[in-house]
């Protein structure tokens, strides 16, 4: 029972830099294109990849992955297609791959099913935006059987016992929300950021990524001074909306110059 | 246990908080505020005078024995909501939020509003305690309730109309959860209906009890007998569950939701989460929803803006699994078959979202003698409807739906 994306996280820090997690949302425009699309932010560099799956309601989300997630499930597209993404994107790579789903579709699924599956088609583990650890003793369970990483959120607002769950139900990593707000880029990730990260240090965390409102490189470098990992989501979905494979793997690029490899 | 004494996070299986981590510090801030709030007596000594000299309660019954008649079958009483000032239930809990709000600190209340109604009274509530408002509507919504737009921009509140998803309630719920996240340290998110995460359904419940507390009062003092039956649409559920609860221990009192049917519950234009949903989460609750089978929520119809709604307060999904409440549907002609008749025999036009409760009134008095009472909560008046209702008559020259 090991955590790949804990591995992934180590190994960058072996190499003396942090990682750069990568969001792309599942089917978006299409199956076929995210699939392009995640290889090519692979192959540029991304330490681990978090695949969203496009929900009809993403409280956390702004608009330009809200935009996204329309034109996918506009598209025709499937829960039961991130499977097939997981499984075609994970050939020939050790980069793990997380989704990062609302809950709904899981419980839809069956929670127990979906973390079968999932781990079958060589997912890594998933993130939850709208499940606490108080609600999730059921996807807990699932994911201890599966051997699947359970990512928790932990936010500027969460109490100093609300830091300490997040640490001890979460496995990969602590996902620590930069700022008060939802996904989407912002000129300064806030100085929220740093202190969330020292407060899930003091309640024991060895593996922190911070996630919300990054988009630059600069704050890439900023983000991986103090943690193992910067999040990038809205710059990425932003690049595929404009140039597809080539142009998210062009901007992929830029993200890791940020990240302190030579 | 008394029935009454559920007060969640989760009635049955129903209930919880499936929401961002990033709004978890307010929820358990504003249950703390609201669990020593209601048993303060300056609190609740506040809202009592403030429902007395500004709402206009204790509502009124009337009965409606000319309205009954089109049934042939029950009396039939109405809990008169309609004239609480800002013309309908929501009133109660949005003066309930807005004082905890207060306490709490927050200058700036967000809301989500369907109809309007509870927009608008979210802006009065605002304004007479002097706090900025910013009302999230569906860009649906704007245009078929203009009037309540127009109303909440003249009490000084902001109205957004929001375009992403269904441009309904829902996504106006959402866009509403997005503010709250970023501004949740000055904002107060005054929810406008039972659903959400907890302690928003008990809480909202709570506020609105005083409907079912003073009706079941009226009852035995008016009428000297506890009603047959309670009826009340549902939407999410606020003025139903507001008059179910009292009567929730009542064995022998009948309680029916009317769900908005729309077209017909068997085609795919309808609001009938109870009906044709199935348990799931949405907007921070385990609930009944209307979804397809990867979980994506069904675009809701109806020709009521505030019952046009996917998913149930949790306490009502509870109530149905457990056979203490029927839920019924009652489609759009049906509603505004009501709407006409209610007017035309007793000179009281209601909203369309109420229309529903006295259509499903109607069909339940049919199969009751004259000695049994139906209790129907009278949720809101129809002058907000009036260009609705117009187009649907065609009392307009020149324009018919």
């Amino acid at each position: 029972m090991s955590s790949r994306v804990e591995a992934a996280l180590d190994r960058a820090r072996a190499e003396g830099r942090g990682a750069l997690v990568a969001y792309l949302p599942a089917g978006y425009p299409t199956v076929d294109a995210s699939i392009e699309a995640v290889k090519a932010v692979i192959a540029n560099g991304a330490d681990v990849i978090e695949l969203g799956i496009p929900y009809s309601d993403p409280v956390m989300d702004g608009p330009v992955i809200q935009r996204a997630t329309v034109t996918a499930l506009e598209n025709g597209f499937r829960v039961a297609q991130v499977f097939d993404i997981v499984r075609a994107v994970s050939q020939g790579t050790d980069v793990p791959i997380l989704v990062m789903t609302y809950w709904n579709p899981v419980v839809q699924y069956g929670i127990d099913r979906f973390a079968a599956d999932f781990a079958a088609a060589g997912g890594a583990g998933l993130i939850t935006p709208d499940l606490i650890p108080d609600e999730a003793s059921e996807w807990i369970r699932a994911a201890d059987a599966h051997d699947l990483d359970r990512i928790f959120l932990a936010a500027p607002s969460s109490s100093p016992e609300r830091m300490k769950q997040a640490v001890d139900s979460s496995r990969g990593f602590v996902y620590a929300v930069s700022t008060m707000g939802i996904t989407g880029q912002r000129g300064d990730v806030d100085a929220a950021a740093r202190s969330v990260v020292a407060s899930l240090r003091t309640a024991g965390a060895e593996h922190v990524c911070v996630g919300i409102g990054i988009s630059t490189p600069d704050q890439v470098t900023d983000v991986v001074s103090y943690a193992e990992g910067a999040i990038v989501g809205s710059h990425l979905v932003a690049a595929v909306e404009s140039g597809g494979a080539h142009a998210v793997g062009q901007a992929t690029a830029l993200l890791v110059r940020g990240l302190g490899r030579a | 246990m008394s029935l009454q004494d559920e007060s969640g996070p989760y009635f049955g299986e129903f209930g919880g908080r499936f929401v961002p981590e990033s709004l978890i510090a307010a929820l358990d801030e504003l249950e703390a505020a609201y669990m020593a709030a209601k048993t303060d007596p300056d609190f609740l000594a506040e809202l009592a005078e403030l429902h007395r000299s500004y709402t206009g309660r204790p509502s009124i019954l009337t009965e409606a024995p000319r309205f009954a008649a089109l049934a042939g079958g029950a009396r039939i009483v109405l809990k008169r909501e309609d004239l609480n000032h800002t013309g309908s239930h929501k009133i109660n809990n949005v003066l309930g939020q807005a004082l905890l709000a207060r306490r709490l600190g927050k200058t700036r209340l967000i809301a989500e509003t369907g109809a309007g109604q509870h927009g608008v009274a979210t802006a009065t509530a605002a304004a007479l305690f002097g706090m900025e408002c910013i009302v999230y509507m569906g860009q649906v919504d704007t245009e078929r309730q203009a009037l309540n737009v127009a109303r909440m921009k003249l009490l000084g509140a902001t109205v957004v109309p929001v375009t992403s998803g269904s441009r309904t309630l829902k996504d106006a719920i959402n866009e509403a959860m997005r503010d709250w996240v970023a501004t949740v340290d000055t904002s107060h998110y005054l929810l406008g209906t039972v659903a959400g995460p907890h302690p928003f359904p008990v809480m909202v419940r709570d506020f609105h009890a005083v409907i079912g507390h003073e009706a079941r009062a009226q009852m035995l003092d008016q009428f000297g007998t506890l009603p047959t039956a309670v009826a009340a649409c549902v939407g999410g559920g606020s003025n139903a569950i507001g008059i179910f609860h009292r009567f929730l221990d009542d064995a022998d009192v009948a309680l029916y939701g009317f769900e908005a049917a729309g077209d017909g519950i068997d085609t795919p234009k309808h609001a009938a989460t109870l009906e044709r949903g199935r348990p799931g989460v949405l907007h921070g609750a385990k609930t009944y929803v209307l979804q397809d089978d990867d979980g994506q929520t069904i675009e809701s119809h109806s020709i009521s803006a505030g019952l046009d709604y996917p998913g149930v307060g949790p306490e009502h999904a509870w109530l149905n699994d457990s056979g203490r409440a029927t839920y019924l549907g009652v489609t759009d002609h049906e509603a505004m078959t009501a709407l006409r008749d209610l007017s035309r025999t007793e000179g009281i036009i209601p909203a369309i979202e109420t229309a529903h409760a006295l259509a499903g009134a109607l069909r339940i008095a049919r199969d009751m003698s004259p000695t049994d009472i139906i209790l129907v909560n009278l949720s809101g008046r129809g002058d907000k409807d009036m260009e609705t209702a117009a187009a649907y008559f065609g009392l307009i020259e020149g324009k018919h739906a």
